[in-house]
C-alpha cells in the first residue's frame, strides 16, 4: 500500500465521517453544531480531517478502556461474592499496550507532520495581504497583487455598529436583533471587511501594534498570532466565493470580544473591480505618500522574518 | 538517623497546644499544618468558585448582562490563579504533609520549622492579590499566564508579581520539605521501591518544584522590571521578544501542569487497590510511567504556543514530544483498570471519585492528544475545546482525586465516619453536573468560540446556558461537600476504626484513629505484606 493510496483512503474515510457527524458545509457557527466545519480553504480540510480520525481513534481506544472498566465494575464486586486475585502483573499485557498507542500515535504523527509542512509552504502566493491587531480593531493593508505592488489600498475593519450598540452593559438591545439578511451576525460583522479574490494563494503578513492578538477565522482553518515585533506568515486558498467570519483568539484587553474579523472572498474579476474601485478612491486627491508610507513604517522595527519585512519595505519605497 | 535530631523540635510530647494561636500559627506539627493548608485550599477553592459563578452567570445567554468586559477579564484571570495556586497546589501540599510522614513511618517532616513558614506565606500572598480587586486600576485583567505587553497594560501587576514571588517560595520550601522527609525520614526497611505510589508522585513532583518555581520567578521579574524599571526584555520597541516570555512562562507552566495531576495519579494508586482488595497492577510500571511524565513534561513546553509562528521544526519536535506523553499515561490507566480487574470491589464515596477520576481523566488526555496536532490545534487553539480540556483533566482529574483523597483520609484524621449517604448525595451531582457543565464547550470550541470573551453569538447560546446550568449546579454541590466535612470532623457519631477500609494497606492504617498529635515517635517495624502494595518481587 503506498502512502498516496493510504492518503486517499485517508480522505475518503475523512469524508464518511464528515457525513456521519453531519456538519453542514455553512462557515457561520450555527446553533447545537457538534463539530469543526471542513472549512472553505483549499488546506481547511486537514486540520478537519485529523479532527475527526484522531476523535475516531479516542472514541474507540475509549470504548475499549471504559467497557473493561465497566465490565469488571460489575463482575468484580464484592456484593457478587468475587474474591480478590492476587495478581499484579502480566508482560504481555503491558508489551502490548505501550507497543499499540505507540503505532496509533505515529500514524496520527504522519498525517499532522504533512499538514505542517504543506500550511507552512508560503511560497507561490499570487497576492500578500498584511493585517495588524490594534486595541480592538484591524487594519488591512494590501500589499501585492499576481506580482504587481499595490498602494495606498488599507482600512480598519472594526466591530459593526448595530453589535457595539447591542453588546453595551445594559443597553437593553437584543442580540438575535442582529441581523443581515437571514444569518444572525451578533458580534460576527465589521464595518469594512478584507475582500479577496477566489482561487488564490494569498499571503498573509500578520502582526501586533499594541499587544498579542490571533487572527482566526475558522473557514480558512487555521488562526496565527499577530504580535507586535514579529511579523509572522501564513497563507490561504479559498475555493468558494462567500463571506467568512471569525473573532480575535487571543486574549488582547476589554474588548478583546468585540474585534470579529470578517473576509469576503469575490470571484476573480469581481476582485480586480473592486481592488480599482479601491485605488481610484485612494489615488485622486495626489495624496502624498505619507500614510501609506507611514502605516507600512509604522510596523515594528524588529521581525522574525526578515525578508517579509524587508519586502515590504521595498514595497514602501517603491511607492516613494 | 535523623529521629534523634528531631526530637530537639518538639518541646512535649504530650499533645497539641491548648492556646488557639500557638498551636495553630506557630505550629510546627505535620498533622496541623496539613490541616491548615487543606481549609486553606478549600477556602481558595470557594472563593475561586465564586469567580467562576460570574463567569458562567454572565455567559447565561448572549449580550451582557452582569458585568463589564475587564471586570470579566479579572474574573477569568483570578478565577484560574486562585484555584491553581491556591486551592490545587495547597491542597496536594496538604495533603503530601499530613499523609508522607505517616505512609513512610517518619515522626514528622524534615524540616517542620520551614513547614510553619511555607504555610504562613499562603494567606499573606492571597490577601495581596485578592485586595487587587478593590484597587482604584482593579486586578489583574491579562490572564493568568500574564502574557505581555496585555500583562504590563495592568496597574496590579506589581501586586500580582509579588504575591507569585510568595506563592513561588512557598512552594519551593514546600517540595524542600517533602524531599528532605522522603530521602531521610523513612523508616527502617521502608526502600524507595516499598513506598506508596502517593510518596513517589509527591517525592517527583516536588523535583519539578524546584526546578520551574524559580523559572516563573524570573518571569514575573521580568515583567516587574519591564514596567517599572525601563528594561525591555518583552517590548519589542527596545529590542525585546513578547514571544520570549511565552517561551519562559510555559517553560514553567507545562511542568506546573504535572505538578497539579502526578499527586492525583498517586491517590488514585493508593485509592484503586483499597476498594479493589487486591494489589496495584505493575508498581514499578506505575512509578516508571510517573517518572517519564515529568520528564518529558520538560520538552514539551511550547504545545501551547503552537499558533504564535514557530519554525516548522520547532512545531514537529513539540508535536512528536507531546504525543509521546499519551504512551506513560495510558500506561497508567490500563493499570489502574488491571487492578480492578479481578479484585473484589466496593463502591464507597472514594472509590467513586477514583473511578470518576479515570474515566473523565482520560477524556481529558484524549482532547490532549487532539490538541497535540498541530494543524487541528491551529483550529483548536484559544477555544473552548482547551477550555474543556484543561477542565476535564483540573476538575474532574485533579480536583476529583483531591475529594478521593479527602473522604479516604478523613476518617483517620478526624476519628469519624462522615456520612456514606451524603458523600454519595455529593459524588452524583458533581459528577453529573461536572458533566453538563464542561462536555458542551467542546461543542462551543469545535464551532469557534473563542475563550475569554465576556459575549458571544447567538448560535453559541444554547451550549452556553446548558454550560452555565452545570456550573452553576455543579458549584451548588460543593456546598454538600462543605456539609459533609463540617459533619464528618465535629459531628459525626460513628467513630472511625484504625484500619477504616477493609482493604487498606500501608503503614498510616496502623496508627490509631484519629492519627494522634504524634505519630511513630519509635520507628515502625516494615512488614512487607503490610504496605499497601504487597510484594513488590520483580
Amino acid at each position: 500500500m503506498t502512502s498516496g493510496s493510504i492518503r486517499r483512503s485517508f480522505t475518503a474515510a475523512s469524508a464518511l465521517a464528515a457525513a456521519l457527524f453531519g456538519t453542514a458545509a455553512s462557515a457561520d457557527p450555527s446553533p447545537y453544531q457538534l463539530n469543526m466545519q471542513p472549512g472553505a480553504s483549499t488546506w481547511s480540510h486537514v486540520p478537519y480531517e485529523l479532527n475527526n480520525w484522531s476523535f475516531g481513534v479516542c472514541v474507540v481506544i475509549g470504548i475499549l478502556v471504559f467497557g473493561a472498566m465497566f465490565i469488571a465494575m460489575f463482575r468484580f464486586r464484592k456484593s457478587r461474592g468475587a474474591v480478590a486475585e492476587k495478581w499484579s502483573h502480566n508482560t504481555r499485557l503491558e508489551i502490548i499496550w505501550t507497543t499499540v498507542p505507540v503505532i496509533i500515535l505515529i500514524t496520527l504523527a504522519y498525517f499532522a507532520t504533512g499538514g505542517i509542512t504543506s500550511w507552512a509552504d508560503t511560497t507561490g502566493s499570487q497576492m500578500t495581504v498584511k493585517v495588524t491587531g490594534y486595541q480592538w480593531k484591524w487594519r488591512y493593508d494590501y500589499v501585492e497583487y499576481l506580482g504587481k505592488p499595490i498602494s495606498k489600498v488599507g482600512f480598519m475593519s472594526k466591530l459593526d455598529t448595530q453589535s457595539d450598540q447591542t453588546r453595551q452593559l445594559g443597553s437593553g438591545m437584543d442580540p438575535y436583533a442582529v441581523k443581515v439578511g437571514n444569518e444572525n451576525t451578533y458580534l460576527l460583522d465589521v464595518d469594512k471587511p478584507l475582500v479577496v479574490p477566489v482561487d488564490t494563494k494569498i499571503r498573509f503578513i500578520i502582526t501586533g501594534a499594541d499587544v498579542i492578538h490571533s487572527w482566526w477565522v475558522p473557514a480558512l482553518g487555521w488562526k496565527l498570532d499577530a504580535i507586535p515585533g514579529i511579523v509572522n506568515a501564513a497563507w490561504t486558498n479559498i475555493k468558494e466565493p462567500g463571506t467568512y467570519r471569525g473573532q480575535c483568539a487571543e486574549l488582547c484587553g476589554q474588548d478583546h470580544g468585540f474585534m470579529p474579523i470578517v473576509v469576503v472572498a469575490k470571484s476573480k474579476p469581481d476582485f480586480a473591480k473592486w481592488l480599482a474601485e479601491q485605488q481610484a478612491k485612494s489615488a485622486p486627491p495626489a495624496a502624498p505618500p505619507a500614510p501609506a508610507a507611514a502605516s507600512t513604517a509604522a510596523a515594528p522595527k524588529t521581525a522574525q522574518i526578515a525578508p517579509v519585512q524587508s519586502a515590504s519595505k521595498s514595497v514602501a519605497a517603491k511607492q516613494g | 538517623m535523623s529521629h534523634a535530631a528531631t526530637h530537639d523540635h518538639h518541646d512535649d510530647h504530650h499533645g497539641a497546644p491548648k492556646n488557639f494561636f500557638q498551636r495553630w500559627c506557630m505550629s510546627t506539627n505535620h498533622k496541623d499544618i496539613g490541616t491548615l493548608y487543606l481549609v486553606f485550599a478549600l477556602l481558595m477553592f470557594f472563593i475561586g468558585g465564586s469567580f467562576a459563578m460570574v463567569i458562567r452567570a454572565e455567559l447565561f445567554k448572549p449580550g451582557l448582562q452582569l458585568v463589564q468586559p475587564y471586570f470579566f477579564n479579572q474574573m477569568t484571570t483570578l478565577h484560574a490563579l486562585v484555584m491553581i495556586f491556591g486551592a490545587i497546589m495547597p491542597a496536594f501540599v496538604g495533603l503530601g504533609n499530613w499523609m508522607i510522614p505517616l505512609m513512610v513511618g517518619a515522626p514528622d517532616m524534615a524540616l517542620p520549622r520551614m513547614n510553619n513558614l511555607s504555610f504562613w506565606i499562603l494567606p499573606f500572598a492571597f490577601t495581596l492579590l485578592l485586595s487587587t480587586l478593590f484597587l482604584p486600576g482593579g486586578g489583574p485583567a491579562g490572564g493568568w499566564t500574564m502574557y505581555p505587553p496585555l500583562s504590563l497594560q495592568s496597574s496590579s501587576l506589581a501586586y500580582v508579581v509579588f504575591a507569585v514571588h510568595l506563592m513561588g517560595i512557598s512552594s519551593i520550601m514546600g517540595a524542600i520539605n517533602i524531599i528532605a522527609t522522603i530521602l531521610n525520614m523513612r523508616a527502617p526497611g521502608m526502600e524507595l521501591l516499598k513506598m506508596p505510589v502517593f510518596v513517589w508522585s509527591w517525592l517527583i513532583t516536588a523535583f519539578l518544584l524546584i526546578a520551574v518555581m524559580p523559572v516563573l520567578a524570573g518571569a514575573v521579574t521580568m515583567l516587574l522590571t519591564d514596567k517599572y524599571f525601563g528594561t525591555n526584555f518583552f517590548n519589542p520597541g527596545g529590542g525585546g521578544d513578547p514571544v520570549l516570555y511565552q517561551h519562559i512562562f510555559w517553560f514553567f507552566g507545562h511542568p506546573e501542569v504535572y505538578i497539579m495531576i502526578l499527586p492525583a495519579f498517586g491517590i488514585i494508586s493508593e485509592v484503586i487497590p483499597t476498594f479493589a482488595r487486591k494489589p496495584i497492577f505493575g508498581y514499578k510500571a506505575m512509578v516508571f510511567a510517573i517518572a517519564s511524565i515529568a520528564f518529558l513534561s520538560f520538552i514539551v513546553w511550547a504545545h501551547h504556543m503552537f499558533a504564535v509562528g514557530l519554525p516548522m521544526g520547532a512545531e514537529i519536535f513539540f508535536m512528536y514530544a507531546t504525543m509521546l506523553i499519551a504512551v506513560p499515561t495510558g500506561v497508567k490507566v490500563f493499570n489502574w483498570v488491571s487492578t480492578m480487574w479481578g479484585g473484589s470491589m466496593t463502591f464507597e464515596t472514594p472509590m467513586l471519585f477514583a473511578i470518576a477520576f479515570v474515566i473523565l481523566f482520560t477524556i481529558g488526555g484524549f482532547s490532549g492528544l487532539m490538541l497535540a496536532l498541530v494543524p487541528a490545534d491551529f483550529q483548536y487553539h484559544d477555544t473552548y475545546f482547551v477550555v474543556a480540556h484543561f477542565h476535564y483533566v483540573l476538575v474532574t482529574g485533579a480536583l476529583f482525586a483531591i475529594i478521593s483523597a479527602t473522604y479516604y483520609w478523613l476518617p483517620k484524621w478526624s476519628g469519624r465516619m462522615y456520612s456514606e449517604f451524603w458523600g454519595k448525595m455529593h459524588f452524583w451531582n458533581s459528577v453529573i453536573w461536572v458533566n453538563v457543565l464542561f462536555f458542551p464547550q467542546h461543542f462551543l470550541g469545535l464551532a469557534g468560540m473563542p475563550r475569554r470573551i465576556p459575549d458571544y453569538n447567538v448560535a453559541f447560546a444554547n451550549f452556553n446556558m446548558i454550560s452555565s446550568i452545570g456550573g452553576f449546579l455543579f458549584g451548588a454541590s460543593q456546598l454538600i461537600f462543605l456539609g459533609v466535612l463540617i459533619h464528618g470532623v465535629f459531628f459525626s457519631k460513628k467513630k472511625a476504626t484504625d484500619r477504616v477500609w477493609e482493604g487498606a494497606k500501608g503503614l498510616e492504617w496502623t496508627v490509631p484513629s484519629p492519627a494522634p498529635f504524634h505519630t511513630f515517635d519509635v520507628p515502625p517495624v516494615i512488614h512487607d505484606d503490610e504496605l499497601a502494595h504487597g510484594h513488590v518481587n520483580d
